[in-house]
């Protein structure tokens, strides 16, 4: 009877789970939005931008991509407070996060503009486009499909990586179920059922991904 | 102000050390067909890309209808001039590439649309029977529809024109469009260009189809080691070429 009295807990400990849920789903949404238009902006200064600025662009993406993300999460949350900008759990873990997602958006974004053939902008430049007007209708259609996968890639490391925030009290998913496995001891039950969950929002980016790409395919 | 098309003069382009331009001098009427011919790295393309700025150039000026191209001279210094301004004389040529350079992600109409909606400002009705009536022109009414990958080379070549030439330009410059062609789609570019030529298109080629070349051209100037070697009406630069190199270049040519 032990899978009865796995749903009773289960029943009863919802309302946490739920709100665990919220918690990692805002998380992951916040830091990917923010972390995408961060990262849209490396990815542009990193192809575009004039050398001093690709220079610094450049050095924060490598430090950051070559650091653990719970070290972001922790000084995020326990470095930033000593020089006196005090952001709460929730929010240095977001930030912390999103930091990361643009590293990583900021790459993919540098990729897929500098994969697109040189003869795309001369023929845009030919027929009288400025390069905003280049980047518009030229560029960034093309970008935003090669983009995608790896992008939908990112995000789901965004949700994965939105755990490391339990270490700093963030009461998201995963916290929630240790909470509950303390009270409880169904250690396996609960900790497959998170991971049940987490590949439930996973599994939903990755459709979500391939629906998109599927919409915006070019015809061959 | 003269009345000349294109007025190139003293065009002097380098690559860092590497001069590849060395003062070349050109003029050009309206409705002049000129073949540029030359070995690769006579700096036969390079001249091409000057003229509409794809490539900067250091000394020299290029003028269309007397409008000085890409840069100006304000107190005795040479500046580029503004993006915007660049892009609106850029409009005042049409380019074809060796290899198409159409864009992926739009349709045959659409790649033909875009410049007329975003730099003409035309409606999209507007610009879509302007298109319409070029693809019928290259012959690819059917295909408008169509992508470029769903399109031969030859037709991507044909749109490719039509894009350039929907725009109105007062010049056409094509960049070894065959090139890239398959021998047996290589003539149905060609008959394109020919049939604009017909109509009174001015325009400048790069090519290294000879025949096409001795056929088309009113004038057929011949580059070599980034100077103009000779140039002449097609008759006489095909048969009675005057300088040695010439004669060199026709020999290991094809003029079939």
């Amino acid at each position: 009877m032990e899978l009865v009295t796995f749903f009773e807990t289960l029943w009863l400990a919802r309302i946490p789970i739920l709100k665990g849920i919220g918690v990692t789903v805002s998380i992951s949404v916040l830091a990917i939005l923010v972390g995408t238009i961060l990262g849209v902006g490396v990815g542009l200064a990193l192809t575009y931008g004039a050398r001093p600025l690709r220079w610094l662009v450049r050095g924060y993406t490598d430090f950051i991509r070559g650091t653990p993300v719970l070290v972001l999460v922790l000084a995020s949350y326990y470095v930033l407070g000593t020089v006196g900008i005090d952001l709460g759990p929730f929010q240095a873990g977001v930030l912390a996060l999103a930091v990361f997602c643009s590293s990583h958006v900021g790459e993919i974004v540098r990729g897929a503009l500098q994969s697109i053939p040189k003869g795309q902008t001369e023929a845009a430049k030919a027929i009288g486009l400025t390069f905003p007007q280049t980047f518009a209708y030229v560029l960034g259609p093309q970008a935003l499909r090669q983009v995608l996968p790896a992008w939908v890639n990112t995000a789901a490391e965004m949700v994965k990586a939105s755990t490391l925030l339990s270490i700093i009290g963030v009461a998201e998913l995963l916290l929630r179920t240790q909470e509950l496995i303390s009270r409880t001891f169904m250690s396996l039950e609960f900790y497959f059922f998170a991971g049940f969950l987490y590949f439930v929002i996973n599994y939903g980016i990755e459709r979500f991904g391939r629906y998109v790409e599927r919409k915006t395919a070019i015809p061959s | 102000m003269t009345g000349n098309l294109l007025e190139i003069r003293d065009l002097h382009k380098r690559y860092g050390e590497v001069e590849v331009l060395k003062g070349v001098d050109c003029t050009m009427a309206q409705g002049d067909v000129i073949s540029i011919i030359g070995s690769s790295g006579s700096g036969k393309t390079t001249m091409l890309r000057c003229i509409n700025m794809l490539e900067e150039f250091q000394g020299g000026s290029i003028r269309i209808d007397g409008e000085e191209i890409g840069y100006e001279t304000a107190g005795g210094t040479r500046r580029r001039k503004k993006e915007k301004e660049i892009a609106r004389q850029r409009a005042m040529t049409g380019m074809a590439f060796q290899q198409f350079n159409l864009f992926p992600h739009m349709s045959a109409a659409e790649n033909v649309m875009l410049g007329l909606v975003k730099v003409k400002k035309m409606s999209r009705d507007e610009a879509r029977s302007v298109a319409e009536k070029w693809l019928d022109r290259v012959g690819l009414a059917e295909r408008r529809d169509r992508f470029p990958s769903q399109l031969s080379g030859g037709q991507q070549q044909r749109v490719a024109i039509a894009r350039a030439i929907a725009m109105n330009p007062k010049l056409m410059l094509f960049d070894e469009v065959t090139s890239a062609l398959d021998p047996e789609l290589v003539n149905e570019v060609l008959q394109v260009i020919k049939d604009l030529a017909r109509d009174g298109m001015s325009m400048l080629l790069v090519t290294h189809e000879m025949r096409f070349a001795y056929e088309v051209s009113s004038r057929v100037i011949f580059m070599n080691q980034g100077r103009i070697g000779e140039e002449g009406n097609p008759r006489e630069m095909f048969h009675k070429p005057q300088t040695e190199r010439l004669m060199e270049f026709l020999k290991t040519s094809t003029f079939n």
